[in-house]
């Protein structure tokens, strides 16, 4: 730990340290505990279950595809906040931080009423034979609800780092704004919208409250740790629980490290 | 041409007012001018980067000042380069050709053609964060002449550059220019303008104050601003000979039938000298000191400048010098009088041109 010269502050610095080392503790320590209370056959039997299996290969693949297809969009809007100044600009930004402030619970409802068969979207796309109540369109609608502000905020925060001069440059040698974005915006910007990327594809696979209003049935991870828990108790939930934290922290590590590796490619 | 006419533009700090020059081809302009005079914005007009409020700018005479930066055909380069970091010098420089969508083999070919004639071949692979201020100005302007630019727009390319870097690049400059470019060049550095410029055009105030040939800018300056604004009123072109020994920096200028002293270590020959008024004195009879040059000569004006006198004195060539009203008064100078004048060697500053 290094401090600025000159000024005494190892009480100051070492009070800080046991505060932060409380607030972790606070963090690790009920994963642990969970973690030692799950026995190894216990694990297995679980990774063994075809409805574990399929719900963790669920809630792997709608949160990643939602992720993707919001990306699509979310990404040029993001570039949007980060270079136009337009009217209501700061009630746009407010508005994209909403999911985050609101219950997740609330959100599940409010969503409800826009894609059950009566409401607006889910009309429309009944027309199209496409439902979103119990289904994973609709668990994916739901978990970018709650999620999207995190690739739209990290990206915004990227596209806001690269200097203009270098847009203005590309522009001057003969490319279009198109060729820009995608050449010299993106790229420079990337690391923050891997990092926003990462963040919504975790955040959509946690998400709970809003999935469990549209879509109890298929059965995301989370639903079924809550189901468990409600039917059979604590030891058949807390294996599954396990299971589902380790398969995310290896897609989340693996993840980072391939965004890593990109990164450094383009140093 | 480049035609720049009646640009005006109201910024919160300042206002540019009715800016008018023109570059003609095989030119190099540099609009000279302190720092927050307007030069950047004006930059930033012509490049399209920024709309004026009014005027026009034409380049070949078509009228570009609406036009998009990507069809303008004015290639920039910036202060601090601004080659894209994720890319190795051979991307940058193939960006532009990438655009024009030519094939892969024609791009490497232009490519290693424009890294031979800016020697950057061996740079190619590199990225930009890995070369030195000259290098990456090398490659910023192999970039920009890619883009086969009819006028390239250059803001201080030189500031940010080490002394060592700054003769190579001053020669790879004269060298695009020689190659019937425009160059308009932005700069608050006047020995940068006398060294490149064939025109300068001097900003004052957010509007042009002079425009003219270096020679007409420098000797003949149309303002008090201008005059304290250059700092240099004598100014002379000539040729610099080699030192006369091993042991001495001290080499002849000679400008006409006249030659000076001048302590310097450039390598080139060619070029101008420049004398500040205020380190010229003046004697009524010859008298040893340890200035180098000493010349006789006839007073042909004598004239109020800010806080001195300015005197011009003939001596087969006018020289103004700057002293104050009392030595004018004891030392009894007057229109016509014969004095000496006198300057050091290491007052003299040759520039290469």
């Amino acid at each position: 730990m290094t401090s600025s010269p000159g000024i005494r502050t190892e009480p100051l610095v070492l009070l800080f340290a046991v505060l932060g080392g409380a607030v972790l503790l606070f963090v690790v320590a009920p994963l642990v505990s969970m973690c030692l209370q799950c026995s190894l056959p216990e694990l297995v039997e679980t990774a063994r279950d075809d409805e574990v299996q399929s719900s963790i290969w669920l809630t792997l693949w709608t949160s990643m595809t939602a992720t993707v297809i919001f990306a699509i969009a979310a990404i040029p809007f993001a570039y949007l906040l980060a270079r136009k100044d337009f009217p209501l600009k700061g009630l746009v930004a407010g508005i994209i931080d909403l999911p985050i402030v609101i219950p997740h619970s609330a959100a599940g409802i409010a969503l409800l009423g826009i894609v059950s068969r009566n409401g607006l979207l889910g009309g429309a796309a009944a027309k199209m034979g496409l439902r979103f109540v119990g289904t994973s369109a609709g668990i994916m609608a739901a978990m970018a609800f709650v999620s999207v502000p995190f690739l739209v905020n990290s990206a915004r925060d990227g596209f806001g780092a690269v200097p203009v001069r270098l847009e203005k440059a590309a522009l001057s040698l003969g490319a279009s704004p198109l060729r820009v974005f995608l050449t010299i915006s993106v790229p420079l910007a990337a690391r923050s919208i891997v990092s926003g990327f990462i963040l919504m594809w975790a955040r959509g696979m946690s998400e709970f409250g809003a999935v469990l209003i549209i879509a109890y049935h298929p059965m995301i991870t989370p639903v079924l740790i809550y189901e468990r828990f409600g039917a059979f108790g604590l030891k058949y939930a807390r294996p599954v629980a396990v299971l589902f934290i380790s398969v995310c922290l290896v897609f989340f590590i693996i993840l980072r490290f391939l965004a890593a590796e990109k990164e450094n490619a383009q140093r | 041409m480049l035609s720049v006419r009646q640009i005006s533009k109201t910024l919160p700090s300042f206002t540019l007012r009715d800016v008018s020059f023109e570059v003609q081809p095989g030119q190099y302009f540099v609009l000279l001018g302190a720092s927050g005079v307007g030069k950047s914005v004006l930059f930033e007009i012509i490049a399209g980067l920024t709309c004026p409020d009014a005027g026009r700018i034409l380049l070949d005479g078509r009228d570009i000042t609406d036009e998009k930066i990507q069809q303008r055909k004015i290639g920039l380069v910036f202060q601090n380069s601004a080659l894209f970091p994720h890319m190795t010098v051979y991307d940058n420089i193939a960006y532009p050709l990438r655009c024009k969508k030519l094939r892969n083999y024609q791009i490497h070919e232009r490519v290693v053609e424009l890294a031979e004639d800016f020697a950057i071949t061996a740079l190619l692979k590199r990225r930009p964060q890995t070369l030195s201020g000259g290098e990456s100005q090398r490659v910023s302007l192999a970039r920009a002449v890619a883009s086969e630019p009819r006028c390239l727009l250059l803001d201080e390319p030189i500031s940010s550059l080490d002394v060592k870097s700054r003769p190579q690049m001053r020669a790879l400059l004269r060298r695009i220019n020689a190659q019937g470019r425009a160059v308009l060049h932005i700069t608050h550095d006047y020995t940068e303008a006398a060294s490149l410029g064939t025109h300068i055009g001097v900003m004052e105030g957010g509007t042009i104050a002079q425009v003219g040939t270096v020679e007409e800018v420098f000797q003949r300056p149309k303002s008090e601003f201008i005059a304290r604004f250059v700092g240099i009123r004598n100014f002379f072109e000539g040729q610099l000979a080699k030192p006369e020994s091993d042991q001495t920096d001290t080499r002849r200028f000679r400008t006409g039938d006249l030659v000076f002293w001048v302590l310097s270590d450039n390598p080139g020959e060619s070029g101008y000298v420049m004398i500040r008024s205020e380190d010229i004195t003046i004697c009524n009879s010859a008298s040893r000191t340890s200035a180098r040059n000493n010349f006789e000569g006839r007073i042909v004006d004598i004239a109020p400048a800010g806080p001195g006198v300015e005197v011009i004195v003939d001596i087969g060539v006018e020289v103004a010098t700057l002293i104050t009203a009392e030595s004018v008064k004891k030392l009894e100078l007057d229109c016509g009088k014969k004095v000496w004048i006198s300057f050091k060697a290491s007052a003299v500053k040759f520039v290469e041109g």
